[in-house]
């Protein structure tokens, strides 16, 4: 009776392991029929691994879906999209596998700076070109990555601040008390933002209570405002690195029964200008905020373009970015000699952005 | 008579399924993505290169698991390890072969604190290791919240050194690419050979098991519980400072937020390998094929190209799921026995 029920548990199991296996197999082979027809005719389809950090944001979404669309077969190409969760470890996996798979170019949003010199030495052996976007990368060797597509984090920063500055004068602030809601520790658009107002408020003599990271996320950035919240009673600027942490932050200030916007307690800044965050921008709710263009994937196809036809594209492309802020206060600034317009968010503005 | 050699055959019989899965799995993948390059060996071999890290830190879990214990503080001692290393390396001009014997200390501490706690203090495993894990976090990040990156000219030549085997492929355009690993892989299997051996054939590796089958007939056997427990967390926490050696000899960099989670990645492979979170049964075996199948998984998830990756934590918390059932159907039938 028990050597029965043990061998029927025993045929039970075998099943289980081939469902599992042919599961994986059936779906890989319909994906894998779909990718075969589309080898078939890719004879001339260019191959890009994309290494994504992840969907922490929208503004990572909207940087993920400019590639999809950029890349698309219709255009010619055959998009390898691989998100990393955040963790670095992944994203050398998958550029391990990129190369096994013998992509034609990689594109690699990095979580981290540091820490690619192996993996990009394993690429350049298989003359894989490299293509850098949004985040920089921390190598011994320039000519381990091809190009490099982003934005200047450090000028959004100081762009920031600067309207910031204005914005006072304009309204006869006398007294800044400011707190930073900072992005993910290490970050790019963490360091260079971090700086530009840390700069600022050195040279503005703004009062920079405390400065934590809310990691780029609407939880974490309410959890770190209603702390904040609770340490000091005299804030009236909020810097928050993103709009995700913006949100949180707003939220926080209202269960704290504080308002915000022009004529409210707090005034909060963001970055990013996704479409949620100018929205709130419409109202007040956030009272500036500089964009971080996510459209990187024409500029990465023009690199491309470029190295097929056999040139040297810029080792490093910003892209053109703007700053979008409530009212018509400040109508422009000046950065380093160089002014920059100051739009006035309107709902014809929201409309015809792309994203 | 009868009773052990029942035990043994139900245990074994999890092992194979491990294998087999792992075989079909793959095998499937080499079929499929043929086109793709997932037959090629060197596809096989990043599976190593990219876990050699979690492979030591999973055979040190795995020890710890089958006396019954739980050990979750390794993913936090491996960013401790490698903030602690690139720190040394780069803010206090030591070598290479220091910063390998940091990471051997921080373990060795680690294992001692956390074994004595659980063996002579009888905590918690899970509270003790718990408290480890906010630890090495927080010291990791007490030593800096910078990113810091590793340009040791030592350590770069050791994280960059390619072993070049005498099989390979050609590519595309006809060039031959010979295949490769790095020194992290051999050091991991080596690691891996010792403890199955350890576990197999020493007095310390049968007391393990022993303990974890059943404490109390363990003492009454004379054997010395507690000391058999401090040595056994003694020896993950070494492996996990090894571990996490490894793992920075892949990543190059020390930051905090850095192997977050690898302690659940090193808990699911040795139960997929057929560990039994109950203690007493499991094999290091069993644990590197389970490693090898989480590798497999990302692995085609990643050469598929277009599945979300998330599908790789869903299948394998299906397989964890049917390996869990599996387990104690097999558990319930022993009782019945």
């Amino acid at each position: 009776m028990k050597k029965k029920l043990v061998a029927a548990l025993l045929c039970v199991a075998m099943a289980a392991t081939m469902a599992v296996g042919c599961g994986n197999k059936d779906a890989g082979s319909s994906e894998g029929g779909s990718t075969a027809a589309a080898g078939s005719e890719s004879g001339d389809n260019i191959t890009v691994g994309f290494s994504q950090v992840g969907a922490e944001s929208d503004w990572r979404t909207a940087n993920s879906e400019s590639m999809k669309s950029t890349f698309s077969e219709d255009n010619g190409y055959t998009l390898i999209f691989d998100d990393a969760q955040q963790k670095q470890e992944n994203q050398i996996t998958a550029i391990r596998n990129f190369i096994q798979q013998e992509v034609d170019y990689i594109v690699l949003a990095p979580v981290t700076e540091t820490g690619w010199d192996t993996v990009l030495q394993e690429a350049k052996d298989a003359d894989i070109p490299v293509i850098i976007v949004d985040r920089m990368v921390d190598v011994s060797d320039d000519s381990l990555y091809t190009a490099w597509v982003g934005s200047n984090f450090e000028l959004e920063g100081q762009k920031a601040c600067e309207w910031l500055n204005q914005y006072a004068k304009a309204k006869g602030l006398t007294e800044i008390n400011i707190v930073d809601i900072q992005g993910t520790i290490g970050a790019s658009a963490q360091i260079g933002r971090t700086k530009g107002l840390e700069d600022a408020a050195k040279a503005n003599g703004w009062n920079l209570l405390a400065s934590q990271t809310g990691e780029f996320t609407q939880a974490k950035g309410q959890e770190v405002m209603e702390s904040m919240l609770k340490q000091y009673d005299n804030i009236n600027v909020v810097y928050c690195e993103n709009d995700n942490e913006a949100f949180g932050a707003i939220d926080a200030i209202k269960a704290a029964g504080k308002t915000v916007g022009p004529d409210g307690d707090i005034l909060v800044m963001s970055f990013d200008t996704t479409n949620a965050g100018i929205t709130d921008t419409l109202d007040g709710s956030i009272i500036c905020n500089t964009e971080c263009n996510p459209l990187h994937g024409p500029r990465v196809e023009e690199i491309i373009k470029t190295l097929e036809e056999g040139g040297t594209p810029d080792k490093q492309a910003y892209v053109e970015e703007g700053i979008f802020a409530y009212g018509s206060d400040v109508p422009t600034i000046t950065v380093d000699g160089e002014d920059y317009e100051v739009t006035e968010v309107t709902q014809d503005v929201i409309d015809q952005r792309a994203y | 008579m009868n009773k052990p050699k029942k035990k043994l055959n139900g245990n074994s019989f999890l092992l194979m399924i491990t294998i087999l899965l792992f075989i079909i799995m793959y095998a499937a993948g080499m079929i499929i993505f043929a086109d793709k390059g997932f037959a090629k060996p060197q596809m096989f071999l990043n599976l190593f290169i990219s876990n050699a890290g979690l492979l030591v830190i999973a055979m040190g879990q795995t020890i710890v698991m089958i006396t019954a214990g739980i050990d979750i503080s390794v993913g936090s001692v491996t960013a401790l390890v490698c903030m602690v290393v690139a720190n040394q390396m780069e803010n206090h001009g030591a070598s290479a072969f220091t910063a390998v014997a940091f990471a051997l200390a921080i373990g060795l501490a680690y294992g001692l604190i956390q074994g004595f706690l659980v063996s002579y203090m009888e905590i918690q495993p899970f509270i003790v290791t718990l408290a480890g894990m906010f630890f090495g976090r927080g010291m990791t990040s007490i030593i800096s919240t910078d990113m810091i990156a590793i340009k040791n000219e030592m350590f770069l030549a050791w994280a960059n050194y390619k072993i070049y085997l005498p099989i390979g492929t050609y590519s595309k355009r006809g060039k031959f690419i010979p295949a490769y690993i790095y020194p992290t892989v051999i050091i991991a299997v080596l690691i891996f050979i010792v403890i199955a051996l350890i576990m197999k054939y020493t007095k310390f590796g049968r007391s393990v098991y022993a303990i974890g089958g059943n404490e109390q007939s363990a003492l009454m056997m004379g054997l010395n519980v507690k000391r058999t427990k401090l040595k056994a967390y003694l020896l993950d926490g070494v492996l996990a400072g090894m571990g996490g050696f490894l793992f920075c000899l892949n990543s190059c960099s020390g930051f905090v937020e850095q192997a977050k989670g690898i302690e659940m990645d090193a808990i699911s492979s040795a139960v997929i390998g057929g560990t039994l979170l109950s203690g007493g049964v499991g094999t290091p075996v069993g644990t590197l094929f389970g490693v090898l199948i989480k590798g497999s998984i990302s692995s085609l998830i990643t050469t598929q190209g277009t599945l979300s990756s998330w599908w790789v934590r869903i299948t394998l918390s299906a397989l964890l799921c049917f390996f869990i059932v599996l387990q104690s159907i097999f558990a319930s039938l022993k009782k019945k026995k």
